[in-house]
């Protein structure tokens, strides 16, 4: 008897173990890049343009690049995934062939290759809608028909719609039913109830799919490296067929195709800092909030 | 959204007019859901379209075909036959995807060979060991580990990992398929344990209560009666961490080494599907035959990540019904 808890309290702490190896592994990483990117950070770092081929200055193009792509993204992507996500919630007949096809079509994109959504980008959006737009408004001059801010914008916002479909689902079903009668009873109808009832309720599931997409949208490089990143820009980006500079990009680039890496790696490291803490930063804010709702969630019933 | 109480009752035209606003509001909420499946179905059309040529076009076949990408050709010299070659820039261009497959076999397979352990057994300790608080502590961290840009993995595994693996293993390349797969790894593990996870936690307490009844201690119960009963599950978490492995790019594009090497060695530079998309589009005149052959892999990857998550998916859904009927 006695042995057999003493084998039992060695498996128990095997997997313990495997926790704390995760738990160090990511220590490790944040702990080295933490540790090496600080002493680089200033205020004249977040502010300022690259300097003397990447060894000094700043990287406040890659960061305004990264904010503007961000920001297109969620106004084309957050509204779309709301709007499947109501579908799913609200509306959709559980049975029916409609409603299992889009589940799996979600389910789907939320898994294929972010460098496929990239080959995806260039053939549609550059060259097939930009190439299309060239054609008929700028008599073929070649505009939209080129890498740009707002194909890497749409491409990310298709890549992250997954994201905002699953989070605003969780907070639409979260809302208790009694809401949706109740709003019935008082004779409104059914879009009145969504709109005005149960999406004022899920709000903070919306904007953790939000945030969530955000963060992914800030540090995902594969998908615009084809359509619209760019290692250096002597100006910001002031149209929607320019280019734009990225903290992702940024961070690849410097660290790749640097001719001299031990010049560049404060800088290197300094921007990965910054690009972790941005992507932390907003996923620790997405995770609090579902924590809250889901408590709240979990208290209503 | 600003909203003024009506009282009384509602007029007629106002009715009718709310009516055809409802209507129009589903509309175009089906629109959007059907928006979904049109995303996916564009991005096999327009990925595939460019990938076509590969198959159909005379020009594209003078330099590549079906056979030449995939079966052994005479390359070399009699005597150092080389029957794989990716070597798409040169004199005589050079397309078979037999290196990439096998580079991105190796990679996927270190990867899972230290994300799959660690993922389950620290689900298991999540789900049957850990007091509440600490699990509820686990998952928002391995969200965050979760939610690390692989381009940050990336440039870990090249800047620093590699240093400590080529010392710690005395090898002869500071990039190869080791560095790169522990990298890659720690990008999977989320995904394994999140899934594994959700299994474990979606059986039944009579079952470990029943199990208990019987005599058996909580890591019998565990390894015994629950993991068995989540396995569909934790083998879904499997399937599609191999699918996020296949198709992962930035860590082995930055990490791999990148060399096109056709050998089961493991301490060597190694060049995947993935990387080799990302890393030689950019140059590719448009239009040729190596720009047709890359989409072509982008096709490949979205066959195979499609067919995989396909399979995860409809395994966790089985399992589920399954469970939740069992508890009923």
């Amino acid at each position: 008897m006695n042995r057999r808890f003493a084998i039992d309290g060695v498996f128990i702490l095997l997997t313990g173990l495997a926790v704390l190896m995760i738990v160090a592994m990511v220590a490790v990483v944040l702990g080295n890049i933490a540790y090496h990117g600080w002493e680089r950070l200033t205020w004249q770092f977040l502010t300022d343009q690259p300097r003397a081929g990447m060894t000094e200055g700043g990287i406040f193009p890659a960061i305004f690049g990264t904010v503007l792509l961000v920001l297109l993204m969620t106004l084309v992507g957050v509204p779309l995934g709301v709007c499947v996500a109501i579908y799913f919630s609200e509306y959709a007949d559980r049975t029916s062939r409609f409603y299992r096809w889009t589940r799996q079509a979600v389910n789907n994109l939320a898994g294929v290759p972010s460098i496929v959504f990239g080959l995806f980008g260039l053939g549609f959006f550059v060259q097939f809608v930009g190439g299309a737009i060239d054609d008929a408004a700028y008599a073929g001059r070649l505009t939209f028909g080129q890498p740009a801010l707002i194909w890497a914008a749409l491409t990310m916002a298709v890549l992250t719609l997954p994201v905002v479909i699953v989070s605003v689902e969780e907070a639409l079903r979260a809302v208790p039913q009694s809401y949706r009668d109740a709003s019935a009873a008082l004779g409104a109808t059914r879009t009145q109830t969504i709109f005005r009832v149960v999406l004022p309720n899920a709000l903070a599931g919306v904007l953790t799919g939000t945030i969530l997409a955000v963060g992914r949208g800030a540090g995902e490089v594969a998908p615009i490296l084809f359509v619209g990143a760019a290692y250096f820009l002597p100006h910001l980006p002031t149209h929607l067929s320019d280019q734009f500079m990225h903290l992702g990009y940024h961070v690849f680039v410097l660290s790749t195709q640097s001719p001299d890496v031990e010049a560049t790696k404060p800088i290197l490291y300094a921007t990965v800092f910054v690009l972790l803490g941005l992507t932390f930063l907003l996923n620790l804010v997405a995770i609090a909030i579902r924590t809250r709702l889901r408590l709240a969630a979990a208290g209503a019933r | 959204m600003s909203s003024t109480a009506t009282t009384g009752p509602v007029p007629a035209d106002n009715l009718a007019r709310r009516r055809r606003r409802d209507w129009l509001v589903e509309r175009l909420i089906y629109v959007a859901a059907l928006l979904a499946i049109l995303v996916i179905a564009l991005i096999f059309v327009f990925v595939g379209k460019e990938a076509l040529p590969v198959l159909t076009s005379a020009e594209v076949q003078k330099e590549t075909d079906l056979s030449k990408l995939f079966l052994p050709q005479q390359y070399g010299t009699p005597e150092v036959p080389l029957p794989y070659v990716w070597q798409p820039v040169s004199e005589v261009p050079k397309y078979s995807l037999m290196p990439l497959l096998l580079g991105t076999l190796k990679v996927t397979l270190v990867a899972m060979l230290l994300a799959a352990p660690l993922g389950i057994l620290a689900a298991i300790f999540a789900t049957e060991f850990a007091p509440n608080w600490l699990r509820e502590s686990l998952k928002p961290l391995i969200e965050l580990l979760a939610g690390i840009p692989s381009v940050v993995l990336g440039f870990f595994a090249l800047i620093v990992l590699a240093t400590w693996v080529q010392d710690f293993l005395d090898l002869d390349y500071r990039l190869n398929v080791i560095t790169a797969g522990i990298a890659l790894g720690l990008a999977v593990v989320p995904i394994i344990f999140t899934i594994s996870e959700d299994a474990l936690t979606a059986v039944p307490r009579s079952y470990r209560n029943a199990s208990a009844a019987l005599g058996a201690s909580r890591w019998q119960t565990a390894w015994r009666v629950v993991l068995p009963a989540a396995l569909p599950g934790v083998f879904a978490g499997i399937v599609l961490g191999f699918g996020r492995a296949v198709g992962e790019t930035m860590i082995v594009l930055m990490a791999s080494g990148n060399a096109a090497i056709t050998s089961w060695n493991f301490t060597e530079p190694v060049r995947t599907l993935s990387a080799s998309v990302a890393a030689e589009l950019a140059e590719v005149v448009f239009g040729d035959t190596h720009y047709h052959v890359l989409f072509f892999i982008g096709t490949l990857l979205f066959v195979i990540t499609f067919v995989l998550n396909w399979l995860g998916t409809a395994v966790v859904n089985r399992m589920r019904r399954r469970l939740t009927g069992a508890e009923r």
